[in-house]
């Protein structure tokens, strides 16, 4: 069970590292690709001028950040269920990209904000979800940091990634229906058709940054493994070979 | 293990907190004073104008219940860290989810007992109509206390066995009790204010939902965080 | 049984080699567990029989509690497997804790319940009847008939020892694990547990005893594990020393003298 896997783990050094800097190389490309047309093709709009461009990065950065939570919960609900250390691994690794892609959307929509209704934050229900989300999964980052023993790391870890995902849609409901009852205006929910092409692609560029932010993560808390898996083993034996 | 079985262990385990908690009724106490103290802070902070308080009252009164109650949950935990008792109560046969359900009843039980105290005198500090809506007043307080005391339970069993454990709770607990702020915050002013009791019913549904779905996710996840 | 690869066995009380596998108290292979970084148990291998109590000695910080642990299903082995009385570890582990039972090196009670509460709460827990005659018996037997009203927390600590001691002897386990149990005990406690010990040796049960003070053990031990930095040997006992001697001597000479392996 546990051996087996600590012995993949010990065989894991260079196997991936080539194709994660191929993936570099190919997020870069692609989220250089995609702002760049999205900028030229879209016209400034109506009411916010050159401020709309903004979207094209919130807006897959909320997806991007969504798509996270979800790695995030299955990994962990394997890992409860396989005890196998890569699934916590990765769990880990998908946290801390969707905690990066979270905090870009809040920056971002706190920018678009403020020229645009004059305030810094709105309780728009999307953006207040957000944000709720960003300190859940920072909790879960400052668990595993005070937490020493891996094995205990990786389970109330997944517990932790099961329980928050959970109240994603209830957090999301609750704060809308607030919001209607109380009359505030809530934010534009449309988007013209002129700039969806813009944000396809930025939505495909995103999403390959956010899988090779992933994929890198992944790939050196592996290294990490496997060079502890080492000493253990050397340990056992009594003597470090070479 | 039988139904009557599991149902027996749940009981021991909860009678053993209360009974603990009964002795010594130094949690009780502490938080009770915490939770009339804050009641008073925020009356100082909202002002004598008797109007902004009733506006803010059911706010203020869900914030007291969790800023004092969540130091419960801890403290339950504390219990069995002390001479070694978790090791001897994870010894026995059976699931372990009995323990969780256990320390639910009794931590629920506290709370309430807290609620008990608070909420009258909050009605007394900011001028609050309870009798009226009080039927309605005690489900809110009941779904909404069900829901805080679920997560907290689930969490201190993490939280108290690392260090910087006061500061490690508020943080995984407080963010997922938005919902039950927002539900139990809006239900009980409406309840206040004798609206409809349309919204207020809504309201408590969400909670009701909110406490099935995180009982049972805790229920079932309890078994892989208390184990060593 | 799995065997788990990289990892060796110092042991000489090897276990694994298929035959009679199921009818042993107690079977390890290969058990090792990690604490962050460090090992506290590197691939511990033993075997017991029915009817045997096993010495564990060490010092403190050897591994001892650890192994107890892992016996008693409380902490997973990292690598390795082991069953007790045929009942797998890890995926029989519910069923181990109905056989077995421990007397930890903290008590484990609660201080603010009276001895005869902490008794009827760990009836309750075991799913039996909580009755008075119940409760008194086993303080009857471990010589505190009259403190069932005493809170915990104003007793010594060899009192509540002995309260951990008749919590024990209530569960009756097939396999009980004592650690340091003659720490904090008078003589006639010592007495008690080694009364114990015997009963259960008579029954076909086995028990793993962890302790600094073999010479106190002597008389029920069967086997003496010793463990140092996780690393576990067994050390001969009961051949005859040259020039005679008492058994407990040569016990404690192989013991000091860093014994076989």
């Amino acid at each position: 069970m546990t051996a087996s896997t600590s012995s993949a783990l010990s065989q894991a050094p260079t196997r991936g590292g080539g194709r994660v800097r191929i993936l570099g190389w190919l997020a870069l490309l692609a989220v250089v690709g995609g702002q760049g047309v999205a900028f030229l093709i879209s016209r400034p709009d109506r009411d916010m001028g050159h401020l709309q461009k903004i979207m094209y990065v919130h807006v897959p950065a909320a997806w991007c950040a969504m798509v996270a939570f979800l790695v995030v919960f299955v990994a962990s609900v394997l890992y409860l269920w396989r005890r196998d250390e890569r699934h916590d691994l990765l769990a880990a690794a998908a946290v801390e990209a969707g905690v990066v892609m979270t905090g870009l959307t809040l920056l971002l929509g706190m920018i678009w904000a403020k020229p645009t209704w004059g305030v810094w934050w709105t309780w728009d229900p999307r953006l207040t979800t957000t944000a709720i989300l960003f300190v859940i999964y920072a909790g879960y980052l400052a668990l595993r940091s005070f937490t020493d023993d891996a094995e205990r790391r990786a389970r109330w870890s997944a517990a932790v990634g099961i329980l928050g995902f959970l109240n994603v849609p209830i957090v999301y409901f609750s704060v809308r229906w607030w919001r209607t009852i109380h009359q505030v205006q809530s934010s534009p929910a449309t988007v013209d058709p002129a700039y969806v092409l813009g944000l396809r692609l930025n939505a495909v560029a995103f999403l390959v940054l956010f899988v090779y932010f992933v994929a890198r993560r992944y790939e050196s808390s592996k290294l990490e493994r496997a060079a502890e898996t080492r000493i253990e083993a050397a340990a056992l034996t009594g003597g470090i070979h070479v | 293990m039988s139904m009557r079985t599991e149902a027996g262990r749940i009981a021991a385990v909860a009678w053993k907190d209360l009974m603990t908690e009964w002795r010594t009724k130094a949690n009780f106490n502490a938080v009770v004073f915490l939770a009339v103290l804050t009641l008073l802070l925020f009356g100082f902070a909202l002002g004598p104008d008797t109007n902004a308080l009733r506006a803010a009252a059911a706010g203020v009164i869900w914030l007291t219940i969790l800023f004092s109650g969540v130091l419960a949950f801890n403290r339950s935990y504390q219990l069995e860290l002390e001479h070694g008792a978790l090791e001897a109560l994870l010894l026995y046969p059976g699931s372990h989810k009995s323990l969780y359900l256990g320390k639910l009843l009794a931590n629920l039980a506290f709370v309430l007992m807290v609620e008990l105290v608070t909420v009258p005198l909050a009605a007394v500090l900011y001028d609050l109509p309870l009798l009226g809506p009080l039927g309605g007043l005690a489900l809110v307080l009941f779904l909404g206390t069900v829901g805080f005391v679920a997560l907290g339970t689930f969490y201190a069993a993490m939280a108290s066995r690392i260090r910087a454990r006061e500061v490690l709770l508020p943080l995984l607990l407080f963010p997922m009790l938005v919902p039950v702020i927002v539900a139990a915050v809006e239900a009980t002013s409406a309840l206040l204010s004798g609206d409809a009791m349309g919204d207020a019913g809504s309201w408590m549904r969400l909670l009701f939902v909110f406490d099935v779905v995180f009982v049972t996710a805790s229920v079932l996840a309890f078994e892989h965080v208390i184990g060593e | 049984m799995r065997h788990p690869s990289g990892s060796h066995s110092h042991g000489t009380g090897a276990a694994g080699a298929g035959g009679g596998r199921d009818d042993a108290a107690v079977v390890l292979d290969g058990v090792a567990r990690r604490y962050g970084r460090r090992w506290a148990l590197r691939g511990v291998s033993l075997r017991l029989e029915p009817g045997e109590v096993a010495a564990l000695v060490g010092h403190n910080g050897s591994g001892k509690t650890t192994l107890l642990r892992i016996l008693a299903t409380t902490l997973r082995p990292t690598r390795g497997s082991g069953s007790v009385f045929g009942l797998d570890l890890v995926r029989d582990a519910a069923a181990v804790r109905g056989v077995v039972g421990m007397l930890g090196h903290s008590p484990g009670l609660y201080g603010d319940l009276t001895a005869g509460e902490n008794l009827v709460f760990a009836l309750r827990m075991m799913g039996r009847k909580a009755t008075d005659a119940v409760v008194a018996d086993a303080l009857e037997q471990v010589g505190l008939a009259r403190e069932a009203d005493g809170l915990v927390r104003t007793f010594s600590a060899g009192m509540q020892r002995r309260v951990a001691l008749a919590r024990l002897l209530l569960r009756r386990p097939r396999l009980a694990l004592l650690d340091e149990p003659y720490a904090s005990f008078d003589a006639d406690g010592v007495e008690r547990v080694n009364a114990y010990l015997a009963g259960l040796k008579a029954e076909g049960f086995a028990a793993v005893v962890a302790t600094h003070d073999l010479p106190k053990a002597s008389a029920v031990v069967d086997r003496v594990w010793r463990i140092d930095a996780g690393v576990l040997t067994e050390v001969e006992v009961g051949a005859a020393p040259v020039g005679g001697g008492r058994p407990r001597d040569i016990v404690a000479a192989n013991v000091e003298g860093r014994g076989s392996g």
